[in-house]
C-alpha cells in the first residue's frame, strides 16, 4: 500500500510517496534522488546511510519511509551552506579522509552529530562515536584528524 | 503492507488483537527491519509503537523508575538520575549498536527480540525488573526474565504488548554493572555477558546480590549460585573464585559462529567476576 | 616504455605536494555517483536467484510461473548464454560462476535471474522459480579437499604443472614451484631447523559499496554498462565475448568505485543484466545485497602452508621451503602460485624451493585482495623468522636485516632484483622511536617485512590542451582513491602549469584504447607513464607550433617551465601553453597528445611494518596500540594519499589477522555473510596509524614511481602475531587470531609449562 509522507528534508518541506514495508533510505534515494545516502549494507552494520532524523542520528536503512512523516530529515546533501563547505567536508578534503568516499557522507553525519553534542571531543571519543561508521580504505586514521582538526576550527569560530 | 501508529496503548492492543496475518511491533526497528530486509519476515501488519505517549517518557517514582517501551537507549543513557541509580542497566542498553542505532533501539525490543545474547536482558534481569504488559485481557506484570523463553520466542500472548519496563528503586550503597565479551570493541553482538546486582551492608558486606548471564544459554539466565557465592562476603578472592566457578557451572551454550561452548563457559567466569568487582566498587565497597 | 622514458633525477614542482583532489568536493556533498547512484529512462530491476546449497546438480529450472507473472519482463538462466566452454575455457568459467550451467558449486552460486518493473515484483518472481537440485558432497576446507576421500568437485580437474599429465580427476588444479639452490644441502649447513604448519581463513576485501551496474542491450547489438569495477575496458571485452556481442558495440562507463582492492577486478553480474536487458529491450539496474557480496563475490583463499626455515647460529638463513595449498574456489586459479613467488621475495636465500598448489573447494571463486596471496605466505615466513631469531638469541630486526636481499640478488621466484628497498625499510625500522617505546603490561611488540611485485601493462591516455591553455587528461584506469590527484600533479609537472590547470578524467571504453586494470598498484606507474608520454607528444608539438610562428627551425626551441623558448639570439619572448593554444586554429588544429604503452618495470616494492599490541590473558582479546608502516613508494607523487595506502593496507591487515574470517557450517553455507559477524575493523578499534614514505626511484620510471598500494597489507598478519607471541609467549599459527583461538593457545601453552619445567 503506497502512502504519501511529508516530510522537511535539509530544510525544505518534501512529501514523497513510498510503499508501507520501503525504508526510508529506499525512499530517499529511489523516490527523491538522494544518492548522497549510501547503502552498504542494509542492516545498520556500516553507517554508510547515516542521516538524522529530528536531530537524532539514525541508519536510514533502519527506518520506515513511512515513519518519516512530519519529522525533519537531514543528509549530506544540506551540510553546506551554498558554496561554503561545513568545516568537516573541508577537513576531509584537507585531511585526505577519504579514498573512494562511498563511506564519507555518512561519517560527514555522524562527526557533525558528535560536534554539536560534544564540541572538543577526545581521540577516543571520536573513535567510539564513529564506531557505527565503517571505512576500509583510511584506516581512519586521516578521518580522525580530520573529524580533530574541524572541531578545533569550529571552537574557534 | 500496513503501517499503523496508534496513539495509546489501549489502541496498539485492539490493533495487535484484531490484525491478521504477520503482525509485529515496531519500536526501534534496529531488529525488525533488518529480519525483513533478510526476508526472514514478511508483515502483513507493522504497529509502529513511538506515537504511544504512555511509552514515550522515562518517569522516576517512589517506586523506582518506569520506562517507556518506544523510549530509546540513548535517551536512557542521557537521563542523570536513571544512570545514577542502575549504571548497569544503562551501560548494557547503551552497548547496543552504533550511535546510529542507539538513537532507535529500545530495552523493551531487545527484550522481546527475545536474543540469547541481547545486552539489556541480563542486566534487566539482575536488576529484577518487570515488564508490563498490556493486551486483551488487560495488564500484567511479567518478571523480565520469563519474557524470552528462548531464541526469538517469547511468553507474550497474540494483541500483548510490554508498555515499559519498571525498575525497583535503590536502597543506599547498591550498584549494577554489566560486560560482555565481543570481538571488536563496538558494533558487535555479545559472545559471553555478565551482570550483577548488589546491596552492601555494614563494612562491605554484600548484603543482597543477582547476577545474571547472557549468550550461554538459550535465553539470559538468572544465576543464584553465583550470587550466594558472594552474599556474605566482602568480594574476598575466595568468593569471587566461588562466584566464577558458579558461572561457569551455569553455562549451557553452543558452538556457533560467535563462539565456543568452551570459550563461553570460561569467559563467563571472567565476565562475572569482573562485573562482581564494577558492581562492588561502585557501591562504594572498597578492597 | 620503461626503456623510452627512463628516470632521470630531478627537482618536483608540483610532484610530492598534497593538493586536494579534484573529486573532492563531489565526495562529500553527496553528489559523486557510484555503482548503484545512476538510473537509466524504463529501466527495470533486477535481481538473482542463488543457489542454497554448496555443491549440488541442477536436475531442472522452471521459470514459467516467474515470466507469467505481470511485470516481469525478462527471466534467463544459463540457457540465455551461448555455451563458450569449447572455445574459451577460462571465459566459460567466469560465466558459469555468474551463472550456473548443470551445477552449483557453493552457497549463492547464480542459477536465474529476473528483471522487473519494480523490487516488490521482482523479488515475487525469484520465489516462482522452482529449482530441483540433487545434492552433492561437498568440501570448504582446504586440506580435507586434498585428503583422499574428498569429493572431486570438478571431474574435468586434472593437476597441471605435474610431470607427467596426471589422468585422474583431482581438486588440485595446478602445482607450481619456485626456488634455486638444493634445499636439502642448505638443510644440513643449518644449527636450527623449525618446521611448522600455518592456516589462514578466507577474508573477503570488504569494499562498502556493493557491486552494482545499470546494463541496457537493443535489439541490433549495440549495448550500454554503467558499473563500478576496476577495470572497464576488461569487463567490456569479456562480457562483450559472453553475449556474443561486437566488443566495440558495448560502451562501458566506470562510475565511482566504492572500494574495490581486488574484488572488482572481477566481473560478478554484469553479463546477467546484459542478458536480462536484452531479452527485455529495456534497461536493467542490478545490486547486490550486501548478503551477496560476500557468498557470492570473491574473497581471498584459505590457506595451509607447511613450512621448514633452518638458520645457522650465525642467523644466516641455508634453506627454506614451503609447500603452500592455496583455496581457489570451484574453478583453478594462480593464487598459490603467487604465494609460492612472494613467500621469501624479501630475503637472499643460496637455497629456497616453494611448492604452489591450487586447491578447489565449494566456496566462492576466490578474486584477487590487496597484494593476492602474499600476506598468507608473509604470515607463515616472518612468523618462522622471529622464532629462529629468539631461538638463536639474535634480534629479529637484526637477522633480517642479515639476510635481506638487495640489488643483484637473484629472488627466490627467479628475477634479479635492480634496486630495492627491503634494507632501507628495515634499517629504518631498526631506528625508529616506536622501536625503543616502553611497553605496558600484557604488551609485545612485533614487527614483519612484506613484499609485492606491481604491475605495470597497457595504458592508453590522451592529452587534450583547451584554447586557454589548461590541460584535459583522460585516463583508462579507474580511480580507486586519488588517481586523479596524483595523475594531475604528473602532468602539471610534465607541463609545468599549475595543479589546478589539470583535469584528469575517467574516460569510457569509447574514448580511448584498451586498458588493463586499476590493479597491481598499477594505476598511478603506468598510467603517469602513459601521461608522461602524452605530455610529450603535446609538448613537442608545442613547440613546433612555436617554431612556426616564430618561423624559427623546431630544433631552436626548447621547453621549460610551461613556455616554448626561442634559443640563440632573437627577440622572441616566450610563449606560454594558452597563447599557444590561442592560434592553434592557425598552427594545425587542437593540440593533443595521444599514448599508449605497455608499462614495463614496475619496481617491486617491500615494506616493514612494527606493530605493539595488548592480550587480555583471560579473554584472549588482542588490542592493537600502536602500528608502525615503512614502505618503498619510490616516488610518492601525493603523499597523502600514499600514506593513506599505507595506512588502509595496514588497517586491513590487522583486521584478517584479528578476527575476519568466513565461516562456513558443516552443511557447506556460510554462516556470517554480513558486517556484523564478518568483523572488519571499526574505528575504535584501530590506534592511529604512523608512516614513514622512503623513496628509492624506480628505475624504470620517468620519476621512479612504484606501485603503493597494494604492499601494506603483507606483513601485518605475522607482525601481529609476533606481536602476540612476544607479549605471551604463545606462538599463534592460526589466523585469524580471534580471541577463542588466543585463549586455546594460552591455556595449551600454561598446561605444557605445568608439565616441563620451562626453558
Amino acid at each position: 500500500m503506497a502512502m504519501l509522507v511529508s516530510t522537511t528534508i535539509n530544510g525544505d518541506a518534501t512529501d514523497f510517496s513510498c510503499e508501507a514495508d520501503e525504508t526510508l533510505l529506499d525512499a530517499l534515494r529511489n523516490r527523491l534522488s538522494m544518492t548522497g545516502v549510501k547503502e552498504g549494507c542494509g542492516t545498520g552494520d556500516c553507517g554508510a546511510c547515516s542521516i538524522t532524523l529530528d536531530g537524532a542520528l539514525v541508519c536510514s536503512c533502519l527506518v520506515l519511509g513511512a515513519e518519516a512523516q512530519g519529522r525533519s530529515i537531514e543528509t549530506v546533501e544540506g551540510m553546506s551552506d551554498g558554496e561554503k563547505l561545513h568545516p568537516l567536508q573541508q577537513k576531509f578534503l584537507e585531511h585526505a579522509a577519504l579514498q573512494c568516499g562511498i563511506c564519507t557522507p555518512g561519517f560527514l553525519v555522524a562527526a557533525k552529530v558528535l560536534l554539536e553534542k560534544n564540541p572538543n571531543p577526545t581521540e577516543s571519543e571520536i573513535r567510539y562515536a564513529l564506531a557505527g561508521n565503517l571505512c576500509r580504505c583510511t584506516g581512519y586514521d586521516k578521518i580522525v584528524r580530520a573529524v580533530q582538526d574541524a572541531a578545533a576550527q569550529m571552537r574557534r569560530a | 503492507m500496513q503501517y499503523l501508529a496508534p496513539e495509546n496503548t489501549a489502541d496498539a492492543v485492539a490493533l495487535l488483537s484484531k490484525s491478521k496475518g504477520s503482525v509485529h511491533v515496531l519500536a526501534g526497528g534496529s531488529d525488525l527491519l533488518v529480519r525483513m530486509k533478510g526476508g526472514y519476515v514478511e508483515p502483513d501488519v507493522i504497529v509502529d509503537i513511538k506515537h504511544i505517549k504512555q511509552m514515550n517518557g522515562i518517569k522516576k517514582t517512589a517506586d523506582g523508575f518506569i520506562i517507556g517501551a518506544a523510549v530509546s537507549c540513548a535517551k536512557l543513557g542521557e537521563h542523570v538520575a536513571l544512570r545514577k541509580a542502575w549504571p548497569g542497566v544503562v551501560e548494557a542498553a547503551n552497548l547496543i549498536g552504533s550511535d546510529q542505532i542507539q538513537g532507535r533501539c529500545t530495552i523493551v525490543g531487545n527484550l522481546c527480540n527475545a536474543s540469547p545474547a541481547a545486552d539489556s536482558v541480563p542486566a534487566l534481569i539482575a536488576a529484577n525488573a518487570v515488564a508490563v504488559v498490556h493486551g486483551p485481557k488487560g495488564e500484567r506484570d511479567v518478571d523480565v526474565a520469563k519474557i524470552g523463553t528462548g531464541p526469538g520466542k517469547t511468553s507474550l500472548k497474540k494483541g500483548e504488548v510490554v508498555e515499559s519496563i519498571r525498575l525497583p528503586a535503590r536502597s543506599a550503597k547498591s550498584a549494577d554493572a554489566y560486560l560482555r565479551f565481543t570481538p571488536r570493541t563496538e558494533m558487535d553482538i555479545a559472545v559471553v555477558s555478565a551482570a550483577v546486582n548488589l546491596t552492601l551492608g555494614a563494612k562491605g558486606v554484600i548484603k543482597d546480590a543477582r547476577v545474571s548471564l547472557g549468550a550461554v544459554a538459550p535465553r539470559a539466565l538468572l544465576v543464584p549460585a553465583a550470587a550466594k557465592a558472594i552474599i556474605g562476603t566482602t568480594l574476598d578472592d575466595a568468593a569471587l573464585a566461588k562466584l566464577a566457578s558458579a558461572c561457569s557451572a551455569a553455562c549451557n551454550p553452543i558452538d556457533d559462529k560467535r563462539g565456543t561452548v568452551a570459550y563461553r563457559t570460561k569467559v563467563a567466569a571472567v565476565l562475572g567476576r569482573r562485573a562482581a568487582e564494577s558492581a562492588y566498587a561502585r557501591a562504594g565497597g572498597k578492597k | 616504455m620503461g626503456k623510452e622514458t627512463p628516470f632521470t633525477k630531478r627537482e618536483f614542482k608540483s610532484v610530492g605536494t598534497r593538493p586536494v583532489r579534484p573529486d573532492g568536493i563531489d565526495k562529500v556533498t553527496g553528489r559523486a555517483r557510484y555503482g548503484a547512484d545512476f538510473d537509466m529512462p524504463g529501466q527495470l530491476v533486477g535481481l538473482i536467484l542463488r543457489s542454497p546449497h554448496a555443491h549440488a546438480s541442477i536436475k531442472s529450472i522452471d521459470t514459467s510461473k516467474a515470466e507469467a507473472l505481470p511485470g516481469v519482463k525478462s527471466v534467463i538462466t544459463s540457457k540465455d548464454f551461448k555455451d563458450i566452454s569449447k572455445t574459451d575455457t577460462e571465459l566459460a568459467e567466469i560465466l558459469e560462476n555468474c551463472m550456473a550451467r548443470k551445477k552449483v558449486y557453493y552457497d549463492g552460486h547464480a542459477v536465474a535471474a529476473v528483471a522487473a518493473v519494480d523490487a516488490k515484483t521482482a523479488r515475487a518472481a525469484l520465489k516462482l522459480i522452482n529449482v530441483e537440485y540433487k545434492l552433492l558432497k561437498h568440501v570448504t576446507d582446504v586440506d580435507l579437499a586434498v585428503a583422499n576421500k574428498a569429493p572431486v568437485i570438478n571431474r574435468n580437474c586434472k593437476t597441471a604443472g605435474v610431470d607427467p599429465a596426471p589422468t585422474k580427476a583431482s581438486n588440485i588444479s595446478r602445482r607450481s614451484e619456485f626456488g634455486h639452490g638444493d634445499v636439502d644441502k642448505g638443510f644440513k649447513k643449518a644449527d636450527v631447523i623449525i618446521e611448522r604448519n600455518f592456516r589462514t581463513e578466507q577474508s573477503h576485501q570488504g569494499y562498502i559499496e556493493p557491486h552494482a551496474c545499470v546494463a541496457s542491450v537493443s535489439p541490433d547489438g549495440n549495448g550500454e554498462l554503467w558499473v563500478c569495477t576496476q577495470g572497464h575496458f576488461v569487463f567490456r571485452q569479456q562480457c562483450a565475448q559472453m553475449l556474443g556481442m561486437d566488443v566495440a558495440k558495448l560502451r562501458v562507463t566506470s562510475s565511482e568505485i566504492g572500494g574495490g582492492f581486488g574484488g572488482k577486478t572481477h566481473i560478478w553480474l554484469e553479463p546477467v543484466a546484459l542478458a536480462l536487458s536484452r531479452k527485455a529491450n529495456r534497461p536493467v539496474k542490478l545490486v547486490m545485497t550486501r548478503e551477496e557480496v560476500f557468498r557470492a563475490s570473491g574473497p581471498t583463499s584459505a590457506t595451509s602452508i607447511d613450512i621448514k626455515i633452518g638458520v645457522t647460529n650465525d642467523g644466516i638463513i641455508t634453506a627454506g621451503e614451503a609447500e603452500l595449498r592455496y583455496t581457489s574456489g570451484p574453478w583453478g586459479g594462480s593464487w598459490a602460485m603467487l604465494g609460492a613467488m612472494t613467500a621469501f621475495a624479501c630475503y637472499e636465500l643460496e637455497n629456497v624451493k616453494t611448492v604452489g598448489l591450487e586447491v578447489l573447494v565449494n566456496r566462492p571463486k576466490t578474486t584477487a585482495y590487496r597484494a593476492p596471496s602474499a600476506p598468507m605466505a608473509a604470515f607463515a615466513v616472518e612468523s618462522m623468522i622471529d622464532e629462529l631469531a629468539k631461538k638463536i638469541g639474535m634480534d629479529a630486526v637484526e637477522m633480517r636485516i642479515k639476510n635481506a636481499a638487495k640489488e643483484g640478488t637473484q629472488s627466490s621466484y627467479g628475477p634479479v632484483y635492480g634496486p630495492i628497498g627491503i634494507g632501507p625499510t628495515l634499517e629504518a625500522a631498526k631506528n625508529h622511536p616506536h622501536m625503543k617505546a616502553p611497553l605496558g603490561e600484557n604488551q609485545g611488540r612485533g614487527m614483519a617485512c612484506g613484499f609485492w611485485f606491481n604491475f605495470g601493462g597497457q595504458s592508453c591516455t590522451n592529452l587534450n590542451i583547451g584554447i586557454d591553455g589548461t590541460a584535459t587528461l583522460t585516463v583508462g584506469t579507474i580511480d580507486v582513491g586519488g588517481a586523479r590527484a596524483s595523475l594531475s600533479l604528473v602532468v602539471a609537472e610534465e607541463l609545468g602549469i599549475p595543479y589546478d590547470k589539470v583535469k584528469a578524467v575517467i574516460g569510457d571504453t569509447g574514448s580511448l584504447g584498451y586498458n588493463e586494470m586499476t590493479d597491481g598498484s598499477r594505476g598511478t606507474f603506468a598510467s603517469s607513464m602513459s601521461a608522461i608520454k602524452s605530455c610529450r607528444i603535446a609538448i613537442e608539438d608545442m613547440c613546433a607550433r612555436a617554431a612556426q610562428i616564430w618561423d624559427i627551425p623546431v630544433d631552436k626551441v626548447i621547453w621549460q617551465d610551461g613556455h616554448a623558448h626561442a634559443t640563440g639570439k632573437n627577440n622572441n619572448a616566450p610563449l606560454s601553453i594558452a597563447e599557444i593554444a590561442a592560434t592553434a586554429e592557425k598552427t594545425g588544429g587542437p593540440i593533443a597528445g595521444h599514448a599508449q604503452i605497455v608499462a614495463d618495470g614496475a619496481g617491486v616494492s617491500f615494506a616493514t611494518h612494527i606493530c605493539d599490541v595488548e592480550v587480555d590473558p583471560e579473554t584472549g582479546s588482542t588490542r592493537v596500540v600502536r602500528y608502525t608502516v615503512i614502505q618503498d613508494a619510490g616516488k610518492a607523487v601525493h603523499p597523502t594519499y600514499v600514506e593513506g595506502q599505507f595506512q588502509g593496507g595496514a588497517a586491513q591487515g590487522i583486521g584478517w589477522a584479528l578476527n575476519e574470517e568466513y565461516i562456513y557450517g558443516e552443511d557447506g553455507r556460510l554462516q556470517n555473510p554480513g558486517f556484523l559477524d564478518y568483523r572488519i575493523p571499526v574505528c575504535s578499534d584501530l590506534p592511529m596509524i604512523d608512516t614513514q614514505i622512503l623513496e628509492i626511484p624506480n628505475p624504470n620510471h620517468p620519476y621512479g614511481i612504484r606501485g603503493v598500494g597494494e604492499t601494506s597489507i603483507v606483513p601485518p598478519l605475522a607482525a601481529i602475531g609476533n606481536a602476540v607471541s612476544n607479549a605471551t609467549g604463545v606462538r599463534m599459527t592460526h589466523v585469524p587470531m580471534s580471541p577463542p583461538r588466543i585463549l586455546d593457545a594460552l591455556e595449551k601453552h600454561s598446561e605444557a609449562s605445568d608439565e616441563e619445567p620451562a626453558l
